[in-house]
């Protein structure tokens, strides 16, 4: 079964402002270790699809979730089990 | 009012948006609008399957597994029908027709324990029903929308189909269902998103 | 205030109706850090839901609310001196002209050269400024391709972006460029993975994928 490129995939520039909202901090440049792969990535390269009931960010190396993003009723759900550290400088 | 926006108050003028059917419409559930294309969601890379591999099954809660391969599926009884769909990112699309096998009919004469189902399909999403919520004409696996065979965009070769649940239940590219005693969250549901996700009770979130 | 921006960042807009229903997206800034004025580059989209909003109906006066400037990773100082190498498909060249400009007024400019794809050549955009630009003779070169026409006396490419244009136009790994590719995302991937096909190293490449909504937002 093959993947392929879909239109739909993004990368982390797409998420900057939202990230940047939760983190209280410019987020594009922290560099994520993919907890399934260990790839490390600035956040700006990740993959992430935004066109969805959540923002989906995957890993550009093996495509697992890094993270996932709800927002909704003035909440977030935030899920970063995927990354196993996210290294990102003092605002 | 069912949703709260942030900062509510500033108003762009002039601004209309889509154009969104919201007025009272007994077959809009509360806090959806209409459309008329359909919005493709995605949280992944389109899996595009190989149906000479591709296959069907029921695991878990259940003597012995059942599989169907492709060409055995499409041959099963199949049913057409036209139902209203409800997006959870409050879009509603009205008489879309499917053909597909119900799940009754994938489900006959199987004795289970189980309660619940997960779904799960290429790419790795899953998400969980009661098992009642597919059963009784509710579900099928879908493989045609519109009378054309469903695109990989929209879940094809195959998808689940719950119309009367939010429509991230109804799991695109699905390979199958596993029947368990317990309810364990799925993809979404386990990031925010309601357990059940009723949209004529606006479950929505983690706590409607 | 505006706290000021870097040259390749965006904005949030975010669109409010009167019955409160939202439409965001998000536009790269098109306006150099230097200039007065906060400048986006909108392309109407006949089936958008934003951008005829933006481009038909907005009026002088009225107030948009956005967020930002955002962005860190796709960014470019004018006191980087590397060679530049910017390669735009469609409006993905818009964060790339905010680069253009802002080298423009950089004391030491840093030797750029540019390859931009457009459908045709009513659709490249900034296409005067481009040409003064390069007018100005300072160490820019900018070469355009047109997919779906050949004008008559174009000088220009006109084909899709792939190796052989690629290896004519972009520096020489030897170079080690500071590399920005903007554009839909199949065309940033492609355009991506031919530079590492000539052998540039991935991390000198940085990429900004836009979705069908013409921004970095999707």
């Amino acid at each position: 079964m093959k993947m392929q490129t879909s239109e739909m995939k993004l990368d982390g520039n797409a998420i900057a402002g939202l990230l940047g909202e939760i983190f209280a901090v410019e987020m594009t440049t922290a560099r994520g270790t993919c907890a399934s792969c260990g790839a490390v990535n600035e956040v700006g390269r990740v993959e992430v699809y935004v066109h969805a009931p959540g923002t989906v960010v995957r890993c550009p190396a093996c495509e697992a979730v890094l993270m996932r993003i709800v927002r909704g009723r003035g909440r977030y759900w935030l899920d970063l089990t995927g990354v196993r550290c996210l290294e990102f400088a003092e605002g | 009012m069912r949703d709260t926006h942030r900062l509510m108050g500033f108003i762009s003028r002039g601004f209309k948006g889509r154009r969104r059917d919201t007025a009272s419409s007994s077959r809009l559930p509360p806090g959806q609008y209409l459309v008329n294309d359909f919005p493709v969601l995605s949280a992944g890379p389109t899996p595009r399957a190989n149906l000479d591999q591709w296959t069907f099954s029921i695991e878990g809660e259940i003597d012995e597994p059942k599989r169907w391969t492709w060409k055995e599926l499409i041959a099963l009884p199949a049913d057409t029908v036209t139902r209203d769909i409800h997006c959870v990112t409050k879009w509603s699309k009205f008489d879309t027709t499917w053909k597909g096998v119900s799940v009754d009919t994938l489900m006959e004469g199987v004795e289970t324990a189980a309660e619940y189902m997960t779904a799960f399909s290429d790419g790795g999403y899953t998400t969980n029903l009661p098992l009642e919520d597919v059963m009784d004409g509710k579900a099928w696996v879908a493989y045609e929308f519109d009378g054309q065979p469903l695109h990989p965009e929209h879940g094809g070769p195959a998808r689940l189909l719950v119309p009367h649940l939010y429509f991230w239940k109804s799991a695109k590219w699905v390979r199958g269902i596993k029947l368990e005693k317990e309810q364990h969250p799925g993809f979404w549901e386990s990031n925010g998103y309601h357990l059940y996700g009723d949209p004529w009770r606006e479950q929505r979130y983690w706590g409607d | 205030m505006w706290p000021g921006h870097l040259a390749g960042q965006h904005v949030d807009v975010r669109l409010t109706a009167e019955d409160g229903y939202q439409a965001e997206r998000s536009y790269s800034i098109a306006s150099p850090p230097e200039d007065r004025w906060v400048a986006l580059t909108v392309e109407r989209l006949d089936d958008g839901e934003v951008s005829p909003y933006l481009v038909g109906e907005l009026k002088v006066g009225d107030k948009v609310e956005l967020r930002g400037p955002i962005g860190g990773h796709f960014v470019w100082r004018g006191a980087d001196d590397r060679p530049l190498l910017l390669v735009a498909g469609g409006s993905g060249v818009v964060p790339l002209m905010a680069m253009l400009r802002h080298r423009s007024s950089a004391p030491h400019k840093a030797p750029a050269r540019v390859l931009y794809s457009s459908r045709t050549l009513a659709d490249i955009i900034y296409r005067e400024e481009i040409d003064r630009l390069v007018a100005a003779n300072d160490g820019l070169s900018v070469t355009h391709t047109l997919t779906r026409e050949k004008p008559a006396g174009w000088s220009g490419y006109t084909r899709r972006v792939d190796a052989a244009m690629v290896k004519e136009v972009a520096w020489p790994k030897a170079q080690a460029p500071a590399v920005f590719v903007c554009g839909p995302t199949p065309f940033v991937e492609a355009a991506a993975d031919l530079l590492v096909g000539l052998d540039y190293d991935p991390l000198w490449i940085k990429t900004e994928r836009f979705g069908a909504t013409g921004g970095p937002g999707g």
